[in-house]
């Protein structure tokens, strides 16, 4: 029996290019995870300012160092992209919104709407 | 709030998966009061950097941002329990390790909620 290399190959992961809406629903769940760090780090950081009203607690050092400042603008930029995808998915939950096109359109749509919220929430709260 | 579950499934309290839609119905109520709260989040934590102690403890001390506060580690930390099981059950396959794994996130996350909460009242009703 000889083989036959025209036989049609399905598409593995590995060698598959991935759509759009494939990364931003990996981008979702990781945002996800982020989120849920962000959120363990913030009740670490107001626990910390309800246990010492000084100035000398890690998490305050930690909040105002280049690395804190980093992580917050990460984080608005996580929040708000699972935020944005999160309504795609509930229009999705009610039935809106499957077409293709339309799906890589919203994909699009939440990507810039993250970034265009972190960025005016940045300005905002630096110049007030 | 809508009820989506039968009376009697409320009672025996098994669905099709022991809780039948609860998980996923939590999730998107959840996810829903998550939207207005994050915008507000946002903003607090693009506030942050430069705040001193006694700044964060007089921004936690006005009833707005407390309760707010209270309600989006309430909110953010169950979503986020929801989410992560969920990231459990898809990814690990030995049912023991599973089980731990959602236990542990279930019970840390639930630790982390009175932890939350309590600071906020703390530094809110000692101002």
């Amino acid at each position: 029996m000889t083989r036959n290399d025209k036989r049609p190959q399905s598409p593995h992961l590995q060698i598959y290019k991935l759509p759009l809406t494939a990364y931003v629903s990996i981008a979702n769940r990781i945002s996800g995870v982020i989120n849920s760090v962000a959120v363990v780090i913030l009740v670490w950081v107001i626990a910390s300012a309800a246990g010492n009203p000084t100035d000398s607690s890690l998490a305050l050092w930690l909040l105002n160092s280049w690395l804190g400042l980093l992580a917050l603008f990460v984080f608005t930029f996580t929040l708000y992209f699972h935020m944005c995808n999160g309504i795609r998915h509930l229009f999705w939950d009610s039935g809106i919104g499957f077409e293709l096109e339309t799906a890589t359109k919203t994909a699009k749509v939440s990507i810039a709407a993250a970034g265009v919220l972190t960025l005016i929430t940045w300005i905002i709260a630096s110049a007030s | 709030m809508s009820n989506f579950r039968t009376p009697l499934s409320q009672v025996k309290g098994h669905g099709s998966a022991k809780e039948g839609t609860g998980h996923f119905w939590m999730q998107r109520l959840t996810a829903i009061a998550m939207v207005p709260l994050v915008l507000w989040l946002c903003f607090s934590v693009a506030s942050l950097p430069g705040m001193s102690q006694a700044d964060i403890r007089a921004w936690l001390s006005a009833p707005f941002s407390a309760v707010l506060m209270i309600v989006l580690f309430l909110t953010g930390l169950y979503h986020a329990k929801l989410g992560l099981q969920v990231i459990i059950e898809d990814y690990v396959g030995n049912h023991g390790i599973r089980t731990i794994g959602i236990i542990a996130v279930t019970l840390l996350f639930a630790l982390l909620a009175v932890l939350g909460v309590f600071s906020v009242m703390r530094i809110a009703f000692s101002a």
